[in-house]
């Protein structure tokens, strides 16, 4: 488990949440790049 | 030799496990929370940190699902914002009831039944639905759900105050109060984040028009997790390693299982996704008896019917939207007289 630093509990719990929100937008957007790269590379292997 | 925590064989099983969630959770339009308390409990997870992490990992979901969505049509922003307050009073509700029951050793016993009875019905409601879609095709016969009677009853209730809602309609704020604190409850008590009984709750009890039910509860599901993640955070009971892993793979296969829906028929899965939450609820079952028993013998049977059903139905989705695309370039591909096939 990865432990927070010791702060008061309800900051560790928004950093909790801030943590998760941008971890969920950063892997929204990441997948998105990696798809939009990704697809034109693999219909040029098919096609060739 | 441990990373992060954890055996390299949990962390695989994590990020895979997300994965196959987020295939079928993109695929039948879900969030797949359900899934992920079970699967922790069995995992020897102490209740509250099994709940708290299925919320975590529901918030994160839901981002991805509001960014998906970013233009969820219509949204009524006011009763949003009510069922955001009540369903978070039934989230904290919830959440010391479990503090509550692990003080008094039962909250591992409580949530595995509950999760049970959960999983059996959504799994009945599944075989059900597949069984009504075989009937229509025989009939052709419209099987758009009818309101039900209790809910036309419910929606005719005018005790003051009453709350007008942006399809033109009126609520009662008892009612609004009624349906949104008692899905809180239930996702506090069990952690999970409650789509599935929330869209059907604004839809049903509380009238609005479809669309706004589901862009609405998207809206006020997205604040209720990231309010059950804060409660639980509070005390320490998310585990943010296991909820990082899960999302990683979650959100990989949210994308392909969402992809897979254009190319694949969700009525030719549908049947075999109620039986998968069939199998997951005797796994729980099982769990618990042997728990009861106090005999670990029986876990290994638990992870295998709750995991591997999963992954079986996750693959036969994989398995299907490539079997469509080899088709589809088969047809594509032209043929030797310069036509295609």
């Amino acid at each position: 488990m990865i432990e927070p630093v010791a702060l008061p509990a309800p900051i560790q719990a928004v950093l909790l949440v801030a943590v998760i929100l941008v971890q969920a937008v950063v892997l929204y957007a990441g997948y998105g790049v990696v798809e939009r790269v990704a697809t034109p590379l693999i219909e040029m292997i098919t096609d060739a | 030799m441990e990373i992060l925590g954890l055996t390299p064989a949990l962390l695989v099983l994590f990020v895979s496990f997300g994965f196959m969630v987020g295939v079928l959770f993109g695929f039948f339009g879900m969030g797949g929370s359900f899934l992920i308390t079970p699967t922790l409990l069995i995992l020897d997870y102490p209740a509250s940190v099994a709940i708290g992490s299925g919320l975590a990992f529901y918030f994160g979901t839901s981002v991805i699902a509001v960014l998906k969505h970013y233009d969820v049509g219509q949204v009524d922003y006011k009763l949003g914002a009510i069922l955001f307050v009540v369903l978070s009073v039934g989230i904290e509700l919830g959440s010391r009831l479990v503090f509550g029951l692990e003080a008094l050793g039962i909250a591992n016993l409580v949530t595995g039944v509950a999760y049970v009875v959960l999983l059996a019905g959504i799994g009945a409601l599944f075989l059900h639905r597949a069984y009504t879609l075989d009937d229509a095709e025989g009939t052709a016969e419209d099987v758009d759900d009818d309101i039900p009677a209790i809910g036309q009853q419910i929606q005719s209730y005018t005790i003051p105050p009453m709350i007008s809602l942006t399809s033109g309609g009126r609520a009662s704020l008892w009612t609004i109060s009624g349906a949104g604190g008692s899905v809180g409850l239930v996702s506090g008590l069990i952690g999970v984040g409650g789509g599935f009984i929330r869209m059907p709750a604004i839809y049903y009890l509380i009238g609005t028009p479809l669309t706004a039910a589901v862009g609405t509860s998207l809206f006020a599901g997205l604040f209720s997790g990231a309010f059950g993640t804060f409660t639980y955070g509070m005390s320490g009971s998310v585990d943010l390693t296991v909820v990082s892993l899960l999302l990683v793979g979650s959100a990989l296969g949210a994308r392909i299982g969402s992809a897979s829906t254009t190319i694949v028929d969700e009525d030719d899965v549908i049947v075999y996704f109620g039986l998968m939450m069939v199998f997951a609820s005797i796994g729980i079952a099982i769990s618990e008896l042997a728990n009861w028993l106090g005999t670990g013998a029986l876990d290994l049977v638990s992870v295998f019917l709750l995991v591997g059903s999963s992954f079986a139905v996750a693959l036969l989705i994989l398995y299907q939207a490539l079997a469509a695309v080899g088709r589809d370039d088969a047809r594509m591909r032209p043929t030797t007289d310069g036509g295609d096939r």
